[in-house]
């Protein structure tokens, strides 16, 4: 199972998701500069955080015309999961691949702590190994995180279970105090309508330690380890059959 | 073009007195061409030559058989950490220009220093700041138990020192809306360029006095880690070899920047130079890092060194007189962002992000490859000389020709006058006759926990991404933040060795990081102030299970030109130093800031310290709170200091905010004992016994306890709350006969040295206590963890807080006013 993590000019967390991938969870990672029109064969996408080509225009605006985000595009269209964690969230609103758009946070100020969160449903290669129960703590460190969309998206979202995880309070409630940006009904994670694209505002991969005080990001990579491991034993009865 | 004569008003408005324009004239032995003039006055400008202060920087230890690269070598000291690994770091201010454009002028304060990393061959790691504003609140909100002690004016002061200023009741509403801007301002700018270059902001301080009204303080400290074989220097070696620009075109931001901090700050000053302010760009600086350190991996590159204070005037004479070559360069072939600019403007540009480079020659086509990968700007300038001089070109005509050996270190040295400045005689002079002992503690804890001062800094560090590249295992909110350092922390060995998964031995190592600077002692008492600043960060150290492997410190201090002023300096340092010994904390390097002060006066004296230790395991990393309920609580070290009749108040914040004060004899710092405290500290945690350790430090001991009780955070809005039930009634005072009883505010916010508060299982108690005294150190159980709320028994008195209503108070109180 091969990962391969994007590599702009301003990103600053592809080495941290590349040390969870491979120093944590014992899978092979790799990364794939912006330059590069392939992502040799590689069975999942993740598109770091950072500040790619400095985040200048708008956040986000400029990686989206990038080479391998063409063969992001084409990845994806193919049913390929891609992951995009904060900075690679945004950019994967501005290229069309998720709905909505994320915007500056609501207190206009940069803000960086763990929040909880839930997920919404458990209908994602994304999340699927979190209990819906579950109080998941992963930290967030953003600008422009407040994810906003038309009323008609909104409501397009819910229909199709798109929302796949919100921010909460301790007590599990999504109420205004535990939103750390203003996103619409909390949103913190969506995916596309096909379900293999999504993008999350906090970090899974700065949560996979406990020296660092949480493990509930692996529940993401997991979550992408099982999808790929269902499919693979699915492609395998099928040939077999 | 033809350049302006140089007339004695020109050389005036260079900063460069009279003596200092004739030594120039001696080393060239002729009259100084304009652009000449423009290099000796920034090179030769406090900021690059440390003229005021360098002979009181000899005092300062700075050997050490760890030390690989030592204090004033390079860009920054470089300290073996074991394993073939090194760190290098340093502290360094951006006071001037935050005072003039706070957010621009913070923001390229971080750049700068993490270049200055980034040329030593070292990956940055993390980063740390110190800031001081005037006061944000108006002060007079404490519970005061008297009206405003009042002190008498001291004749033939040209101002009053900051402390003789009523502290409550002065400020008008207008300043403190300033000085509110300022911090904002200046907090954007340092969490705009470091987040995006994706540094984690780990630790720091702030504090806000009146003295620093007009006149803020930003220092910044940068650490990298490196292999021992990839320490980079800033050396023009080997004659013939290239010289590379590389970075963005120079453009007129940011001109003689470096003089402009070495003067006094004036509206007239400030307004002038604006311009002098330069602007960062993040971005473009985590490509000139990642790219530098890919190219140093190559073997290609001879000599580094930014282009930060003084451009390029100082970028290439130092490395020339480093090497003890010469440099030629043409300024034609660097790239210009406006056109028609003169040699001299080129010269001392600050504009940000630039790197000059001395590659081996012949291997100039790999140095290009990975900067075009990399879509930097770069041009060939220039070549390395036999001549020993810095020879600048513009399309051929030689617009400077100086021995750069000369230049780079024969600038001027003084020796200042110094004089104990006579008001020092009252406030030594201050006794609590004066101040009834308090009669309601727990208000006067929550009016302390309230206190921007001492309140919690969640609203400035939340800002910071203090977590990016997953190294951050204690995130501000403790004494010491404490980072990890794995492979990937590193800079790459080759392009090749990065893209195949280690099959090396899998690395860990711990450091942890403090700043720290109580400028209210150093003001009240230079001497025992500064032997204070870096106990306290070799305590902060210890109480995260660290012990010290170096210190670098910044000083800023008014204008060294009044004899006040100086003697502050050198009394401070003095301080310092011998602390940095007795604590063995060598200084590797740091920073001088002088000329700090706005028309109102000068700020106080200010070193802050940083200091980083090594933690050998995992399990060594201690954070401050408490753990668990039914966990004993140790206060190790004397609860008051005998022969203090100040009782520990002496500079206190408890006088500041209560009283209105800053007066008094600051408490005594016993190096020995501080020492002994440390070592203890340390081999308890090795042992496995201490669950949480905490540093008495502003507040006294009522404050660190209840910090202990409310400041571990496990998510936006949730606190972890565990409550603590203190008796403190067996504390009997070891006075001299004929003192005055022991008081409650002075045991509860006195401000004694040397203790340390630790908790540990109920079962190991004992074996804590006399493990303690066995190391000499005195150990006292003084209570139990649990409940949700702070009690605090004494003889006769107490307080009982709710938990809930002080973590807001610590918690909330800078935004608040903030927002």
């Amino acid at each position: 199972m091969n990962f391969a993590v994007l590599q702009f000019p301003g990103s600053n967390c592809d080495q941290d998701v590349v040390h969870v991938l491979r120093n944590v969870l014992g899978r092979s990672a790799r990364l794939v500069w912006h330059k590069d029109s392939s992502l040799g064969g590689a069975d999942a996408v993740v598109i770091p955080g950072g500040f790619s080509y400095g985040d200048y225009l708008r956040t986000g605006a400029i990686a989206r015309f990038s080479a391998v985000m063409g063969a992001v595009q084409t990845f994806a269209s193919h049913g390929g999961l891609v992951l995009g964690i904060c900075n690679g969230f945004q950019i994967l609103c501005e290229a069309g691949l998720l709905p909505g758009t994320l915007i500056r946070n609501r207190s206009i100020q940069f803000r960086c702590e763990n929040v909880f969160l839930k997920a919404v449903t458990a209908d994602s290669p994304f999340v699927n190994r979190i209990p819906s129960e579950k109080l998941v703590r992963l930290p967030i460190a953003h600008n422009e995180g407040c994810y906003f969309t038309d009323e008609k998206t909104l409501a397009n979202l819910k229909a199709k279970k798109q929302i796949l995880l919100r921010y909460v309070d301790a007590a599990g409630e999504a109420t205004e105090a535990a939103n750390p940006n203003g996103s619409l009904e909390n949103i913190a994670g969506v995916c596309n309508e096909m379900r293999n694209v999504a993008g999350l505002m906090p970090h899974p991969e700065r949560a996979s330690e406990l020296l660092l005080g949480g493990v509930d990001g692996r529940l993401v990579f997991e979550s992408m380890i099982h999808a790929l491991q269902t499919k693979q034993a699915a492609s395998v009865s099928q040939v077999t059959n | 073009m033809t350049e302006p004569a140089i007339t004695p008003e020109l050389v005036r408005r260079h900063n460069l007195t009279p003596e200092e324009h004739e030594k120039a004239r001696r080393v060239l032995g002729r009259e100084l061409r304009y652009t000449e003039l423009g290099i000796f006055s920034v090179m030769w400008s406090e900021h690059c030559s440390y003229k005021n202060s360098r002979s009181l920087l000899k005092m300062l230890p700075t050997g050490s058989p760890k030390i690989l690269v030592g204090a004033g070598e390079e860009n920054a000291g470089i300290i073996d950490i074991g394993d073939g690994l090194a760190i290098a770091f340093k502290i360094e201010s951006h006071n001037h220009p935050s005072a003039v454009e706070p957010f621009q002028g913070a923001a390229t304060g971080v750049g700068g220093i993490i270049r200055d990393i980034i040329t030593m061959g070292a990956r940055p790691i993390c980063s740390l700041n110190s800031l001081r504003f005037g006061p944000i609140t108006d002060e007079a909100t404490g519970i005061a138990g008297i009206s405003p002690f009042s002190l008498p004016e001291t004749e033939g002061e040209e101002r009053n020192p900051s402390c003789l200023i009523p502290q409550s009741g002065t400020l008008k509403p207008q300043s403190f809306i300033n000085s509110r801007r300022l911090f904002r301002d200046v907090v954007a700018g340092i969490a705009h360029y470091g987040n995006c270059f994706g540094i984690p902001n780990v630790a720091g301080e702030v504090q806000f006095d009146k003295s620093y009204e007009g006149n803020p303080l930003v220092n910044v400290l940068c650490l990298g880690v490196l292999r021992h074989e990839q320490i980079a220097h800033g050396l023009a070696s080997g004659i013939g070899n290239p010289v590379f620009y590389v970075g963005p075109a120079t453009g007129r931001d940011g001109l003689a920047g470096a003089a402009f901090a070495s003067q006094d700050l004036t509206e007239e000053s400030a307004a002038h130079q604006r311009g002098a302010v330069q602007v960062g760009d993040p971005f473009m600086e985590k490509l000139l890092c990642e790219a530098c350190l890919e190219l140093l991996a190559t073997g290609a590159v001879a000599g580094i060194q930014d282009m930060g204070a003084a451009g390029l005037t100082c970028a290439t004479c130092e490395t020339a007189a480093r090497a003890e070559t010469g440099i030629e360069i043409e300024l034609a072939k660097v790239p210009q962002r406006e056109p028609d600019m003169s040699a001299y403007e080129i010269m001392l540009s600050e504009s940000q992000e630039r790197m000059l480079l001395i590659v081996k020659r012949g291997r100039e086509d790999e140095v290009k490859r990975i900067f075009e990968k990399w879509d930097l700007p770069w041009a060939e300038i220039g070549r390395v000389t036999d001549t020993g001089r810095m020879v600048v070109r513009n399309r051929g005509e030689v617009v400077a020709d100086i021995p750069a050996k000369k230049l780079a270190d024969e600038s001027p040295v003084y020796e200042r006058e110094a004089r104990e400045p006579a008001w020092l005689k009252t406030t030594r002079a201050f006794t609590l006759a004066g101040i009834k002992d308090t009669q309601d503690p727990a208000s006067a804890l929550k009016s302390l926990l309230s206190w921007p001062a001492i309140a919690s800094k969640n609203w400035v560090y939340r800002q910071y991404d203090y977590m990016v590249r997953n190294g951050t295992v204690v995130c501000p909110g403790s004494d010491a933040a404490v980072l990890r350092i794995k492979d990937d922390s590193l800079p790459s060995v080759s392009a090749a060795a990065d893209a195949q998964p280690a099959t090396r031995k899998k690395l860990e190592k711990f450091i942890a990081l403090t700043v720290d600077g109580n400028s209210t002692y150093v003001c009240l008492d230079p001497y025992e102030g500064g032997k204070i600043v870096v106990a306290e960060a070799a305590r902060n150290l210890a109480c995260a299970g660290a012990r010290p492997l170096g210190t670098t410190d910044n000083l800023n201090f008014g204008n060294p030109h009044n004899p006040e002023i100086f003697w502050q300096l050198r009394e401070s340092v003095r301080g310092m130093a011998e602390a940095c010994r007795v604590l063995n904390a060598p200084v590797t390097g740091g920073n001088v800031s002088l000329y700090n002060q706005s028309p109102n006066g000068p700020i106080d004296p200010t070193p802050t310290v940083a200091m980083v230790g090594l933690i050998d395991q995992a399990a060594h990393i201690t954070t401050q709170w408490f753990k668990d309920e039914g966990d004993v609580i140790i206060l190790l070290g004397k609860a008051i200091a005998p022969n203090d009749p100040l009782q520990g108040l002496g500079g206190s914040a408890y006088l500041r905010r209560i009283h209105s004060l800053k007066t008094g004899t600051p408490p005594r710092c016993d190096l020995e004992k501080e020492a002994e405290l440390h070592l203890a500290l340390r081999a308890l945690i090795y042992s496995g016994v201490v669950k949480s350790a905490h540093d008495c430090s502003e507040g006294g001991l009522a404050v660190a306890l209840a910090e202990c009780c409310i400041s571990q955070q496990t998510a936006r809005n949730t606190p972890r709350l565990i409550g603590a039930q203190v008796d403190l009634a067996g504390v009997v005072l070891p006075l001299s006969e004929g003192s005055p009883a022991l008081r409650l505010d002075g045991l509860l916010f006195g401000e004694t040295q040397g203790r340390i508060l630790i908790s540990s299982a109920a079962a190991d108690a004992v074996k804590v206590i006399s493990r303690a005294k066995i190391l000499d150190v005195s150990a006292t159980q003084i209570g139990i963890v649990g409940g949700d709320s702070l009690e605090i028994k004494s003889a006769g008195s107490g307080l009982s807080c709710s938990l809930v209503e002080l973590h807001d108070l610590w918690w909330n109180s800078i935004a608040r006013v903030m927002n």
